[in-house]
C-alpha cells in the first residue's frame, strides 16, 4: 500500500462519517439530558429535503443550511411538546416522529427529484463535525450549565429541586439535536451526494443512536465509535475492490454487533456505566406532587 | 325520463361499438417513487409515453412505493378490483403476488417485468440490458488509461453477473490488460453509499465507474474526482456532464403502448418478452462528444447495428469460466437459459459471484 | 384568581370517562387537521377523508385485508406488553419477528416436498423458539451485565434482517429460482389454512386472539401477571415482596419475542409461503406505537391494531382514486399518533388551575 492511497482512503471515511458525527452528538445531546428520540431518520430527512429546496430556490448555501437547521428545530419541537408537555411516550412519540418525516419529506421533495445542484466542498463541516464535538465536550465538562444539563438526566428530581427548570433544560436539548440531526441530513444533501432523492438517508439515523450508546454518553467517544463505523464500512469496499471474498452482509452487520459488544463490555462494570449513562432515560418528568 | 336516457345510451353503445366503449384502465405497481430517476422512473416515462400514444382509448393510474411483500397482493388486487384491464408490476420481487391475484382474475391481463413464469393471463417482460453493457465495455476499453475499472454492483443476481461479463467480455477484447475492481453494495439504492464505493474505486485507479444501482451518486463522483462514468437506466448527462460517457436508458414506452393497444384491440395474448436493441427497449443515451473521440462513436455506433440486426452478439464463443473450463464453444452464442440463471464470472475476472 | 396556565396533576387512578373520550378527541383532531391538509393540497377534504377511512372496509375483501394487516400487529404489541409493564424497553421486536420467520421458514424449507399434518405446528413452534431465543440475547445481557436493552434490542433488529439476507442470497437460495434472492416455496401443509375461501385473512388470526385471550387472563388473573404489574411500577416494591426481577425480565423478552416469532411465521407461511429478504413491512417497529396506544390492554391493543392498519390500507386506497402520493399517508399517520399519544395525558394527569390568592 502506498501513502496515497491511505491518504485517499482516509478522505473518503471522512466524508462518509460527518453526518455520524453530527447526528450522533445530537443525540447524544438530548439524551444526556435524559430524553430518548427516535426520530433521529425522521429529522435527518426533513433537514436534508429543506436544505436541498432552499437552495434549489434561493442558490444561497447559507440560507440553505439556516432553514435546514431551522426545519431541525421545528420538528424536534413538535417532539419535544408531545413529550415534554403531554408527556406522551417518548419511544412511540420517536417513532412517530420518523415516520411522519418520512412522509413530510418525500412530499415535500417530490418535485425536486432529479434537480441538479452544484455540491459544496464538505471540508468545512468536516472539520466543523470535530469542532462541534469538543464544544459540546467543554460546555458538559467545563461548564456550569453542562453540570446542570446531566444533572437533569440523571435525576431530574433532585435538579428540580434544587431550582433548576428541567422541562426548559430538556426542551433546549432537545432542540439543538433536532438541529444537529437536520444539519447532518443538509450535510448528505448537499455535500455528501449532492441531490435529493426519497429517503436518502438510507438508515443512517439508526446507526446515530446506536452510535450513542456505543460512546457510552461521552462526547468525544461519539467521534471515535463513528470513525470505527464509518472505517469499517469503507474498509469493506477496499478490501472488495482488492479482490478478496467475503459475504458482504456480514460486514454491513458488523457496526451492530460491535456496538451490542461494547455495549456488554462497558455496562458490565456497573459502576462505569452508572457514571455514563443518564440514569433518568426516557422517565417523564412532572412537577406532581 | 331517466329511462329513456338508459336506453339511448344502450343504444349509443350498441351502435357506436368500440368507438365509444369505455377506455381501458391500465394500472402499474411501483417499488419506488416515480421521481426515482433510476427504475421506477423509466417505467413511469414508458406509461406516459404509452399515454401519449393511445390517447382517450386508455386511462392509467399507478400505485407507488409498494414493498415486496404481502402488502403487494393487496394492491395488485385493488388494481385489479377497481376495474383495471391491464395491470404491469414492475419489479422481479412481485412474481408470485401477481400470480396469486391473476389466478382470481382471469379476465384481467397481468404484465410482470423480469419474471420467469407465465400464465394464461401473466406475461412477462425483460430488457436485454447486457447489450449495452456490451458497448459500455468497448468503450471503456478504449478510454482507460490506468486499464482499471471500477464496478459498482448491488445484489448478486443474473441480471447483474450478466451485465459485469458481457462489460468485460467486449473490454478485454480490445484491452487483454484490463482489470476489473467490483464492489457489491448489497443496495439498489443509498445515495451515499453509491457515491463512497465510487470514491473506493478511484482511489484504487479506477478512471472509468460502471455502476448497476439506482442513484446518479456515481456519476457525480466521478465528475468530481475528473475521471469517466457511465449512467444507469435514464440519460444522466445533466448531473455529470464532463464524466458522463453515455448510459444504458431502459425503453418501455413501446412496450407498453403496444401490449395496452392489443388489450384495446381484443388482441393480447401471454407470452415472455426479452428484447433489447433490435426492439428499441434498450438504447444507449448521446454518446458524450466531448469525451469521446469521433472513430470510438463510430466503433460503438456500428456495434449498435450490429447487435440490432443480430451479427454481434455479447456472449459468442469462446468463453470460459474462472475455472477455465469452456463453457460457450467457438462460433456460438449463450443461450438464453444459460444468460437466464447466469450466476458465474466469465475468465479473467478476479474474485467471485458472492453467494 | 386562576394562574394563567393550568399545572398538571397525576391522577391516583387513570379515567375510565377519558379512557373512553380520549380515542374520540383524536379521531376528531385527526379529522380536522386532515381536513385542512388535503384542502391546502386540492382535494375534497370530505371525500378523501372517506377514501382514507370507510373505502378501505367497505367490501368483504377490505375486512379480511384489515384482519391481514391488523394480525401481525396485534400478536407483536400483546408480547410487547409482556415487557412494557414491566418497564422493559424490548424494540426489537421487527428482529423477533424476522428470527421466527428464519427458524420456522427454514422447517418449511427442509420439508418442502412434505405434506403432512404437524408440518405448520411444528413451523409454528419452531418459529416461536426463534423468536424467543432472540429475544433472550438482550435479557441475558440486561441480566447479566446490566447492558440497556433498548438499545441491544434494536441493534439486534439488524443483524437479524442481515441474517435472513445472507441465507436468502446465499445457502437457501431457491435452485430453480435462476439466482433471484428468495428461498423455495413451502408446501402446501407448511401454509397457514385460509379461514374463508378466496379472502386472505388466515388461521394466524386464531392464534393471535387465542393468545390475547391468554394474556388478557395472565394479565388479570394470575400472579404472575400480577408481579409483572407491581415491579413496572416499583421495582423497589417488587423485590420487597421477594419476586425475582431476573425471572421477571426472562419471561417477558421470551414470551414477547414467542409471540413476534409466531407472528413473522404466520407472515411467511401465511399470505408470503417462502421467505425473502423483504417479508414485514416494519411491524415490529409499527407494533411498538400499536402498543401503547392500546395502553397495553388486550382489548385496547385490538383496537389500536384495527386503527393503524386502516391508516396503511387508507394510504392506498388514496393513492388509487385519489392519486394522493403515499407520502401524505405517512404524513396523517404521523399526525393520528401524535394525537393518540399527546391526548393520553388527559387520561394520565389532570389538568388544574391553581388558585394563585
Amino acid at each position: 500500500m502506498n501513502l496515497d492511497l491511505i491518504l485517499g482512503i482516509l478522505q473518503i471515511v471522512l466524508i462518509a462519517t460527518t453526518p455520524l458525527v453530527f447526528a450522533g452528538i445530537g443525540e447524544l445531546v438530548t439524551e444526556k439530558s435524559g430524553v430518548l428520540n427516535l426520530g433521529v431518520e425522521g429529522m435527518m430527512l426533513v433537514g436534508a429535503v429543506s436544505a436541498f429546496i432552499i437552495l434549489v430556490i434561493t442558490g444561497s448555501y447559507f440560507l440553505a443550511f439556516f432553514v435546514s437547521i431551522l426545519s431541525g428545530i421545528i420538528m424536534s419541537g413538535l417532539f419535544a411538546f408531545l413529550v415534554l408537555f403531554l408527556m406522551s411516550n417518548q419511544i412511540a412519540t420517536g417513532l412517530a416522529l420518523t415516520i411522519f418525516g418520512i412522509g413530510l419529506s418525500s412530499m415535500l421533495g417530490k418535485q425536486y427529484i432529479g434537480t441538479p445542484i452544484d455540491g459544496l466542498s464538505p471540508w468545512f463541516f468536516v472539520i466543523f463535525s470535530f469542532l462541534i464535538v469538543f464544544l459540546v465536550s467543554y460546555f458538559f465538562y467545563k461548564t456550569k450549565a453542562g453540570l446542570i444539563l446531566r444533572a437533569v438526566g440523571e435525576s431530574h428530581n433532585s435538579a428540580h429541586a434544587l431550582g433548576y427548570s428541567v422541562i426548559k433544560i430538556r426542551f433546549l436539548s432537545i432542540l439543538f439535536g433536532g438541529s444537529m440531526c437536520a444539519l447532518a441530513g443538509s450535510y448528505i444533501s448537499i455535500c455528501y451526494a449532492p441531490m435529493w432523492q426519497e429517503g436518502m438517508t438510507a438508515g443512517r439515523g439508526w446507526i446515530a443512536l446506536a452510535l450513542v450508546v456505543f460512546a457510552t454518553w461521552k462526547p468525544e467517544r461519539v467521534l471515535i465509535g463513528a470513525y470505527i463505523f464509518g472505517g469499517v464500512t469503507i474498509l469493506q469496499m477496499n478490501l472488495q475492490a482488492l479482490g478478496l471474498r467475503f459475504p458482504g452482509q456480514f460486514f454491513s452487520m458488523a457496526p451492530y454487533v460491535a456496538t451490542i459488544i461494547v455495549l456488554v463490555l462497558i455496562s458490565s462494570n456497573k459502576l462505569r456505566i452508572k457514571l455514563s449513562a443518564p440514569a433518568s432515560l426516557t422517565i417523564p418528568f412532572y412537577r406532581g406532587r | 325520463m331517466i329511462r329513456i336516457i338508459t336506453f339511448l345510451s344502450t343504444f349509443l353503445v350498441f351502435a357506436f361499438g368500440s368507438a365509444y366503449a369505455d377506455p381501458k384502465k391500465v394500472g402499474f405497481i411501483y417499488i419506488g417513487p416515480p421521481g426515482d430517476h433510476g427504475w421506477t422512473y423509466m417505467h413511469d416515462v414508458g406509461r406516459k409515453y404509452m399515454e401519449s400514444q393511445l390517447g382517450d382509448s386508455i386511462t392509467t393510474t399507478y400505485l407507488e412505493n409498494i414493498p415486496e411483500n404481502a402488502d403487494a397482493v393487496r394492491a395488485i388486487r385493488k388494481l385489479a378490483d377497481s376495474g383495471h384491464d391491464l395491470i404491469f408490476t414492475t419489479s422481479f420481487n412481485y412474481m408470485d403476488q401477481t400470480h396469486e391475484v391473476a389466478k382470481d382474475f382471469p379476465d384481467i391481463k397481468f404484465e410482470h417485468a423480469t419474471g420467469y413464469i407465465q400464465a394464461d393471463n401473466v406475461a412477462t417482460y425483460s430488457a436485454r440490458f447486457y447489450e449495452g453493457r456490451m458497448i459500455e465495455g468497448h468503450i471503456a476499453g478504449h478510454m482507460t488509461e490506468t486499464n482499471t475499472i471500477g464496478y459498482i454492483a448491488s445484489f448478486p443476481i443474473p441480471e447483474v453477473v450478466r451485465g459485469i461479463n458481457a462489460f468485460y467480455l467486449a473490454a478485454s477484447k480490445v484491452n487483454p490488460d484490463i482489470k476489473m475492481k467490483i464492489i457489491w453494495v448489497f443496495t439498489w439504492y443509498d445515495p451515499g453509499k453509491e457515491a463512497d464505493a465510487a470514491n473506493t474505486l478511484i482511489n484504487q485507479g479506477a478512471d472509468i465507474i460502471v455502476q448497476h444501482t439506482d442513484t446518479y451518486a456515481p456519476c457525480q463522483a466521478a465528475q468530481k474526482a475528473g475521471v469517466y462514468a457511465f449512467g444507469q437506466a435514464s440519460n444522466q448527462e445533466e448531473f455529470c456532464p464532463d464524466a458522463h460517457l453515455t448510459s444504458i436508458e431502459d425503453i418501455w414506452g413501446p412496450y407498453y403502448a403496444e401490449r395496452a393497444k392489443a388489450v384495446v384491440d381484443g388482441t393480447w395474448s401471454s407470452g415472455d418478452t426479452w428484447d433489447g436493441m433490435d426492439k428499441g427497449m434498450v438504447v444507449m443515451s448521446p454518446y458524450n462528444t466531448k469525451l469521446m473521440p469521433a472513430s470510438l462513436i463510430q466503433e460503438a455506433v456500428n456495434m449498435e447495428v450490429g447487435i440490432k440486426d443480430g451479427t454481434i452478439h455479447p456472449f459468442t464463443g469462446p468463453i470460459y469460466n474462472q475455472a477455465g473450463e469452456l463453457v460457450v464453444p467457438e462460433g456460438e452464442v449463450a443461450p438464453d437459459g444459460m444468460l437466464l440463471g447466469m450466476n458465474f464470472y466469465v475468465q479473467g475476472i478476479d474474485g467471485e459471484v458472492p453467494q | 384568581m386562576n394562574s394563567l396556565f393550568p399545572s398538571i396533576v397525576s391522577r391516583s387512578q387513570s379515567s375510565g370517562l377519558m379512557n373512553f373520550f380520549v380515542p374520540i378527541i383524536s379521531i376528531v383532531l385527526t379529522l380536522i387537521t386532515g381536513s385542512i391538509i388535503f384542502v391546502l393540497l386540492g382535494f375534497d377534504p370530505v371525500y378523501a377523508l372517506y377514501t382514507f377511512f370507510i373505502s378501505p372496509i367497505s367490501s368483504t375483501y377490505g375486512i379480511s385485508e384489515l384482519f391481514v394487516k391488523a394480525t401481525p400487529l396485534a400478536l407483536i404489541a400483546i408480547g410487547l406488553s409482556y415487557c412494557f409493564k414491566n418497564n422493559i424497553y424490548n424494540i426489537g421486536a421487527e428482529g423477533q419477528l424476522t428470527m421466527g420467520a428464519i427458524f420456522g421458514g427454514g422447517i418449511g424449507i427442509l420439508f418442502h416436498d412434505t405434506n403432512a399434518f404437524w408440518l405448520l405446528p411444528l413451523m409454528i413452534f419452531v418459529g416461536a423458539i426463534g423468536g424467543a431465543l432472540w429475544g433472550l440475547i438482550p435479557a441475558i445481557l440486561k441480566t447479566k451485565f446490566n447492558t440497556n436493552e433498548i438499545l441491544t434490542s434494536l441493534m439486534l433488529v439488524y443483524v437479524a434482517l442481515f441474517i435472513l439476507d445472507y441465507l436468502v442470497v446465499g445457502p437457501w437460495k431457491d435452485p430453480f429460482g435462476y439466482s433471484f434472492p428468495k428461498s423455495r416455496p413451502f408446501s402446501e401443509s407448511g401454509r397457514m389454512p385460509l379461514l374463508f375461501d378466496g379472502l386472505r385473512v388466515h388461521f394466524g388470526l386464531i392464534i393471535t386472539l387465542f393468545l390475547i385471550f391468554v394474556s388478557w387472563f395472565i394479565f388479570s388473573k394470575t400472579i404472575f401477571g400480577f408481579q409483572l404489574k407491581v415491579s413496572g411500577y416499583s421495582p423497589k416494591a417488587a423485590r420487597y415482596a421477594g419476586f425475582n426481577q431476573t425471572t421477571l425480565v426472562f419471561f417477558a423478552f421470551a414470551i414477547c419475542g414467542a409471540f413476534a416469532g409466531i407472528a413473522g411465521l404466520a407472515e411467511v407461511s401465511g399470505p408470503i409461503g417462502l421467505l425473502y429478504r423483504d417479508i414485514s413491512p416494519n411491524y415490529g417497529f409499527t407494533a411498538i406505537i400499536v402498543a401503547f396506544l392500546g395502553r397495553l390492554h388486550p382489548i385496547g391493543i385490538i383496537f389500536a391494531s384495527l386503527v393503524i392498519a386502516l391508516t396503511y390500507l387508507g394510504a392506498e386506497d388514496a393513492q388509487l382514486f385519489l392519486q394522493i402520493p403515499s407520502a401524505v399517508g405517512f404524513i396523517f399517520q404521523g399526525l393520528v399518533l401524535f394525537y393518540l399519544l399527546g391526548a393520553e395525558l388527559l387520561i394520565n394527569y389532570k389538568l388544574t388551575y391553581k388558585k394563585l390568592l
